[in-house]
């Protein structure tokens, strides 16, 4: 109970300190801080697909690109509202994640791995083939624009939002049935768990998460959306974050979200590092280092300063 | 007689767990010696903390020498072949190839050695290159130990050979742990449930429960031995 | 002695081979469609050719992935980004005046130790930790090595030497480019090299046992460790083979050389079953002469549907035989 209070307590402040903290900053760092939003959506999505029930996917790039692409074509050809936009992404995402879901049932590890890694490098190309719609190489343009401060609020909103689905969904059936998942197919299964079901459940979910995720993003990048955004890149960056933050744990994702979010950036403050050429290198190296310190990201962090306390709280007791 | 291995105040531990609470014990140079117990007494982690497989405080002479505590690859370099449980068998190499590993820390020609290894074991010879892993758990059995003697160890450390055999295969398999024994000169540390028979094939034996040294002595002896009888002889 | 043993114990399993009958089957009437092609059509030939050496560098690179995984089980996202910084170091090489063999030679002594040297000091810290943390290594370092290469070099073209040469050889009406045959037998002779070396030698011999079962070879005395980080060194100088064969025409290098062979490399790796090197190469081939005859006859499949293609082909073998063609089936399904 204690535990839960805690946790309350801090979404609560945190949730307080979002809703103030844009009236202190500049318009630059407003768009920022909603890009972190953005990832934040993303690797809370893929959080709940590879934390949660164990199938690796390294192919969310492609679901924001479906996103994405669907809040700019839908802006473009139909002047839909941009939030009705994200809801349409959400919707769309979701079954094209169960349709993604359903063949990867019969994949494994490093195989599925490998055959989402291929989905996120397939997804982006089908734009430049089907130019006449989806714009070609030159993108599709959304009819509206948006603000950073409209931008940061729609993207920490959502982010909140989809913040408490997904703890709804983990604290219930659905989520014991994930984890149950996650640590054992076979006593999963022996305990009556529909495996299909709920894993291409959650291939369903996550991928709505990155649709939203992808929406954002293009709200972000002035409305427009572009094969070069949604590259190889994108999906590395997302797993980045998504190990970093650490799998099974909700507040670690925050912590990736604000690495991959503001890293290359606020590195390329440094002086010495200047060009996006250093930042490639810095981020690198960072990478590197934090895998090699905290190989179970901050969610691991996070848990074994957990275990101390504890064990400190025990021998106080004693 | 010289002690080839010792092991004073040995601990090992899995992770949290502790698995031996300091086990002392003796190998004498050309000895067979045997370390009987139950399940869980703690014999497979004597042999491991000797090798180096599992980590370990306290101290291992070796032919003289205190073994340092590194990994597994160091205790076959400085003479010691160990036959884990499950046979260390390479399953998915063939026949000549397992033995060759067992050379893998001898310099030089293993012609000899495969001779001799072939007189032992003359259906190794036409069966080099069938697949280990199809092999039946008594021919498994018979490589592990070729495989321990291309090593040309001065210490063999068997971990329950006769796991998962027929009667009449263990007592082949000990007959030639005996003629390794006698005719090349092989100190062996044989781990067993089968106490019958392990204290027939060894000049001394230890009996661990739960990780500590119980009882030890000449096998005549532990054989008449009332607790020793009645635990693991049967009557 | 052990007659007795021999007369007990004999039941003979049949040894799980990787590769069914079904997939041998197929493999071979593709053989077959491929030569009947070849002998009908000379632009089949050529395609098929080219085809083949796009291929080879493919297989090359793919081998150099299921190493690696075979080894370690990891997936090296970087092993691209590090052919393309040896092929750079071999520019490098070549300003400074070297010969381009010499030039060859020396990148491939650099590319092995740079293997090593990766291993040892990025991967060994995590690679017991956690299978999540040693990828994402890797994708660090692709991030990395990208950054540097830009960095150093600048990301505009450059034009490199070219091994073979624009001439062409004519087989009756089919006309063979050099560098097609030139590529061919550089990587396939590496892979043979290696292949011998895996086969044949003491080396070999542990460093298949240190990947198959790393426990059973530290106790015959195999230092694990350094049969990995020499596998990892390996794995680089095919990488670089890979790197220095992808253009043997006018070599047009930039720091996005190996993206794209990369995934194809993938797919070969993944299509042949990750933990067996000839289905890579035969992966790698495969993908190769495919692709080309598919583009040459197929409207529909545009240079931009190249990928995409690969990769549908690709999931469906997989539909059907999870572990690739080559695999052994280790599918967990309940």
């Amino acid at each position: 109970m204690r535990v839960r209070a805690a946790g309350i307590g801090t979404a609560a402040a945190a949730a307080v300190v979002l809703a103030l903290l844009p009236f202190a900053l500049s318009a630059y760092h407003q768009a920022l801080a909603a890009q972190v939003g953005t990832f934040f959506v993303a690797i809370l999505g893929l959080n709940i697909l590879t934390g949660y029930t164990g199938q690796i996917s390294i192919g969310h790039g492609a679901f924001m690109a479906i996103g994405g692409y669907t809040t700019a074509v839908l802006s473009r050809d139909h002047h839909t509202n941009l939030v009705l936009t994200m809801a349409a992404a959400f919707a769309i995402c979701f079954c094209c994640g169960l349709l993604v879901g359903l063949p990867a049932l019969r994949l494994a590890g490093v195989y599925l791995a490998l055959a989402t890694f291929a989905f996120a490098v397939s997804v982006p190309q089908v734009p430049l083939k089907f130019s006449k719609y989806l714009g070609g190489s030159g993108g599709v343009q959304s009819a509206k624009t948006v603000g950073h401060l409209w931008l940061y609020g729609v993207s920490w909103t959502t982010a909140a939002v989809l913040f408490v689905l997904a703890w709804l969904i983990l604290r219930g059936r659905t989520g014991r049935a994930f984890r149950a998942v996650r640590d054992s197919e076979v006593a999963a299964t022996s305990s009556g768990v529909q495996l299909p079901v709920y894993k291409t459940l959650a291939f369903g979910i996550s991928a709505a998460f990155a649709g939203v995720a992808g929406s954002l993003f293009v709200m972000g990048t002035n409305g427009f959306a572009q094969p070069s955004e949604f590259g190889i890149l994108l999906s590395l960056q997302i797993l980045v974050g998504a190990a970093v933050a650490g799998l099974g744990s909700l507040w670690g994702v925050l912590a990736g979200a604000a690495f991959i979010g503001l890293l290359p950036t606020v590195s390329s403050d440094v002086p010495l590092i200047g060009s996006t050429h250093g930042q490639d290198v810095v981020f690198g190296l960072i990478v590197i280092v934090i895998m090699l310190l905290l190989p179970n990201g901050v969610a691991g962090l996070l848990a074994r300063l957990a275990r101390t306390r504890a064990r400190g709280l025990n021998r106080g007791s004693i | 007689m010289t002690a080839l291995l010792e092991l004073e105040d040995v601990t090992a531990r899995y992770g949290p767990i502790e698995a031996l609470h300091g086990v002392s014990l003796e190998v004498g140079e050309g000895q067979v010696v045997a370390v009987l117990g139950a399940n869980g007494a703690g014999k497979t982690t004597t042999l491991r903390a000797i090798s180096g497989t599992v980590r370990r405080e306290g101290i291992v002479r070796f032919a003289g020498r205190t073994l340092s505590r590194t990994g597994p690859d160091a205790a076959a370099r400085s003479g010691i072949a160990h036959v884990p449980e499950g046979r260390g068998t390479f399953a998915e190499l063939n026949v000549a190839e397992n033995l060759r590993l067992g050379a893998y820390t001898r310099r030089g020609s293993i012609r000899d050695d495969l001779a001799r290894v072939h007189q032992y074991f003359p259906w190794l010879e036409e069966r080099r290159n069938q697949q280990a892993g199809t092999l039946s758990g008594g021919e498994q059995q018979m490589l592990a130990l070729a495989r321990a003697f291309m090593q040309r160890p001065k210490l063999l450390l068997l971990d329950e050979p006769s796991l998962g055999l027929a009667p009449l295969l263990v007592t082949e398999v000990f007959r030639i742990v005996k003629e390794l024994n006698e005719a090349e000169g092989l100190t062996v540390l044989v781990v067993e449930q089968n106490a019958h028979i392990a204290l027939q094939a060894a000049q001394a034996a230890y009996v661990l429960e739960v990780g500590r040294v119980a009882l030890s002595g000449p096998s005549a002896e532990l054989a008449q031995h009332e607790s020793v009888r009645r635990s693991y002889l049967g009557y | 002695m052990s007659a007795l043993a021999h007369r007990i114990g004999l039941r003979r399993r049949r040894s799980d081979r990787g590769v069914s009958l079904p997939v041998l089957a197929a493999l071979a009437a593709a053989c077959v469609f491929i030569v009947i092609g070849c002998l009908s059509s000379n632009i089949f030939a050529e395609q098929t050719v080219a085809g083949l050496a796009q291929g080879a560098v493919y297989a090359s690179l793919a081998l150099a992935l299921v190493l690696i995984y075979r080894a370690t089980e990891v997936i090296n996202f970087a092993q691209g980004e590090m052919a393309m910084a040896s092929v750079y170091i071999a520019y490098q090489l070549l300003q400074w005046g070297f010969s381009y063999w010499e030039a060859f030679f020396v990148t491939l002594a650099v590319a092995l130790v740079l293997g090593i040297v990766i291993q040892v000091v990025l991967i060994r810290p995590v690679q017991h930790k956690s299978v999540i943390a040693v990828v994402i290594v890797t994708v660090g370092l692709f991030i990395l090595i990208d950054g540097l290469v830009n960095w150093k070099w600048g990301g505009d073209i450059k034009f490199m030497q070219a091994p073979f040469g624009n001439k062409l050889y004519h087989v009756g009406a089919v006309t063979i480019a050099r560098q097609d045959i030139g590529t061919l037998v550089i990587t396939i002779g590496s892979v043979l090299i290696l292949w011998i070396l895996f086969q044949y030698t003491k080396l070999g011999l542990a460093m298949r046992a240190a990947a198959l079962r790393p426990a059973a070879a530290a106790l015959v005395g195999v230092r694990v460790d350094w049969m990995l980080a020499i596998g990892w060194g390996l794995a680089a100088v095919l990488g670089a083979v890979a790197g220095l064969m992808a253009e043997p025409s006018q070599f047009v290098l930039q720091p996005t050389l190996m993206q794209p062979i990369l995934l194809y490399a993938f797919a070969a790796a993944v299509l042949g079953g990750l933990e067996s090197p000839a289905g890579a190469v035969v992966g790698g081939l495969t993908i190769g002469v495919f692709l080309n005859l598919v583009g040459q006859y197929v409207h529909f499949i545009t240079s931009e549907l190249r990928l995409p293609f690969a990769f549908a082909v690709l999931l469906g073998v997989l539909v059907v035989k999870p572990t690739g063609l080559l695999g052994r089936g280790k599918v967990r399904k309940v």
